[in-house]
């Protein structure tokens, strides 16, 4: 009987919190609803909830259908790839950073530190300074991340074997290179046309979603996001000690590379499209543990819908609180740089205590 | 089968395990013995395969039933969730364990008496039931080796009365080849077939337990007195048990 149960959790064996985590799982599902809702009625132009959903059921069931009406046109054109958007790049920072953080076994890493976010920002604002626009920037966007991921793999390897530390280091070297270049850009762009873009780039926003962007970066979000998925009890394992997780038959570092480079995927679908959005990699993934507990298998589809309801609720925020739209970036680190360093407080006292 | 033939470990210049062989048949023991320092821990990650060699060669197999000294693990798990880890080799990267890896991982729970705190958050146990659990995940392996490291070297008399049942248990099965490490010879006497005794000076003595450990080869390894007793046990039977003559001690 207990078994049946535990099985609809997806995790057989028996799980006496099984309804607690069905629970939480339907709140979070309510929540990412709820707030997808709110973000496609609220804005300038309100639209009524009951509009809203006869707008979505029309565009679904017949797409071709020419576009008369204003509300239509904002909804359907303007705020659904906005709020597909931010969902599904909330969802896939959310998943990395809580694949990253059972990889390192420490849970203040975040996407950030592989050097990924600056090597894809360094790209995004060179592909503007050229001029380039659409799937080329994505590109080069894309292709950047790499190029730092894949630095930061050869500095990091120390005589045939990476170690944690000296990843987490030669992340922040590279990231910091990156950096610097991008500030030279910045210096060197034009300061009537390329400078504003590159910097509201850089500061992260969903303003500029249309469904080409959409296409555009869903496929890595989605992918990746399901590669990290199915690879959750996998995870359990990595965050093992190096020679337990060896001794289970896990090749520890190849496997560990798989998942930069999905990291690096998403992340870098999700930078070419939104710019740099910090913190959420961090700070939701804390949070899913909290609700349901260390398991990979429970805490990265937690991560991954509570990432996409939280962003998705920034975004709704960063768009409606004041006449301006406020770059998405600057209210995730106003709200994520405060609850990390709760986190991190924490997180050493309870060492401490040990 | 699981050894070393003729394995040279060098931590820079220091040689920490020299031209060290041995061997150890599916369906049989072995304790290796020696003063801390002496690099028994090293001589088993070089069995492993986690320490580089200089020299010589390893034989074991791919999956290894492994159980550390301590399991360094930060996630809040339940008990039953890391036994069911022993089943990562068989299910490769993107599955997920089913039911029937968790009933091989319940059976080892079973095993090694851990079964009652299955559920239970695998950090919040005590040492001893760690070591339960952890040995009961090298059981779900299904390997036919058992390597563990200091498995008594965390536990009170009574959790290390039980680890040595099991192991002495597990040894007359006659199905694993079963390694561990220890200080204590008597966890030699009462669980292994052939020990290993790394001596302090560099060379190690290998054979049957009832010629390595004895009083004169344990003196050279710890420099210390030993005595051998006869003791008999709660059944009547008499059990050989190895004593340091400490100096000093004038009790009575």
């Amino acid at each position: 009987m207990s078994e049946g149960l535990a099985a609809r959790n997806g995790i057989p064996g028996g799980t006496p919190t099984w309804t607690r985590t069905t629970l939480v799982f339907a709140a979070l599902l309510a929540l990412l609803a709820v707030s997808l809702l709110v973000s496609l009625c609220a804005g300038r132009f309100g639209v009524p909830v009951t509009r809203a959903l006869a707008l979505i059921w029309q565009g679904l069931t017949d797409p071709s259908a020419p576009m008369q009406a204003m509300d239509e046109r904002i909804v359907l054109l303007v705020r659904v790839p906005r709020v597909v958007l931010a969902a599904l790049a909330g969802g896939g920072l959310a998943v990395c950073g809580a694949a990253l953080q059972g990889v390192f076994r420490n849970p203040l890493v975040s996407p950030d530190i592989l050097g990924i976010s600056q090597g894809a920002a360094l790209g995004g604002a060179l592909a503007i300074m050229l001029g380039i626009w659409g799937f080329p920037l994505i590109a080069m966007v894309f292709v950047a991340g790499m190029v730092a991921l894949v630095l930061v793999g050869f500095l990091a390897r120390v005589s045939g074997r990476t170690e944690t530390v000296t990843v987490i280091l030669s992340g922040l070297v590279v990231s910091s290179v990156f950096a610097a270049v991008v500030s030279l850009l910045q210096f060197v762009a034009d300061p009537e046309t390329s400078l504003p873009a590159i910097v509201y780039w850089l500061m992260g926003s969903f303003s500029s979603a249309t469904w080409e962007r959409v296409l555009i970066a869903s496929p890595g979000l989605i992918l990746g996001a399901a590669l990290l998925w199915s690879l959750r009890f996998r995870l359990n394992v990595l965050a093992l000690d190096e020679a337990e997780a060896k001794s289970l038959g896990v090749r520890t570092e190849r496997e560990r590379w798989l998942i930069f480079a999905l990291v690096a995927v998403i992340v870098g679908s999700q930078v070419a499209v939104s710019g740099i959005i910090g913190w959420i990699g961090i700070v939701i993934p804390h949070a899913a543990r909290l609700l349901v507990g260390h398991d990979h298998r429970v805490m990265l589809p937690a991560s991954i819908l509570l990432g996409a309801a939280f962003t998705t609720i920034i975004d709704t925020l960063a768009r409606t609180a004041t006449a301006a739209e406020i770059p998405l970036g600057v209210i995730t680190a106003l709200v994520g740089a405060p609850i990390f360093a709760v986190l991190l407080r924490r997180h050493y006292r309870e060492r401490s205590d040990r | 089968m699981i050894g070393l033939s003729h394995a040279t470990v060098r931590f820079g210049a220091r040689t920490v395990v020299d031209r060290l062989s041995f061997s150890v048949p599916i369906g049989r023991s072995l304790a290796i013995l020696g003063p801390n320092g002496r690099g028994k821990t090293t001589a088993l990650r070089a069995m492993l395969g986690f320490q580089r060699l200089h020299a010589g060669s390893r034989t074991a197999p791919s999956i290894v039933g492994y159980v550390p000294q301590v399991s360094v693990n930060n996630q809040r798990l339940r008990a039953i969730d890391i036994a069911v880890m022993g089943r990562a080799a068989h299910l490769g990267l993107f599955r997920q364990p089913g039911d029937e890896d968790y009933a091989v991982a319940r059976t080892a729970l079973n095993r090694t008496g851990a079964a009652g705190y299955a559920e239970q958050p695998f950090d919040r146990l005590s040492g001893g039931e760690r070591q339960l659990v952890l040995l009961a995940r090298a059981l779900a392996t299904g390997s036919e080796v058992l390597v563990l490291d200091e498995p008594a070297a965390a536990l009170d008399l009574h959790n290390q009365e039980r680890l040595l049942v099991l192991l002495e248990s597990l040894r007359q099965e006659r199905h694993k080849a079963i390694v561990f490490t220890t200080h204590d010879p008597n966890h030699a006497l009462a669980a292994a077939d052939d020990a290993l005794l790394m001596m302090p000076d560099g060379s190690a003595l290998f054979g049957p337990v009832a010629e390595t450990v004895a009083p004169a080869h344990l003196e050279r390894l710890y420099g210390v007195p030993m005595r051998t007793v006869e003791l008999s046990g709660p059944a009547g039977a008499l059990h050989r048990a190895v004593l340091p003559a400490f100096a000093g001690a004038r009790a009575g």
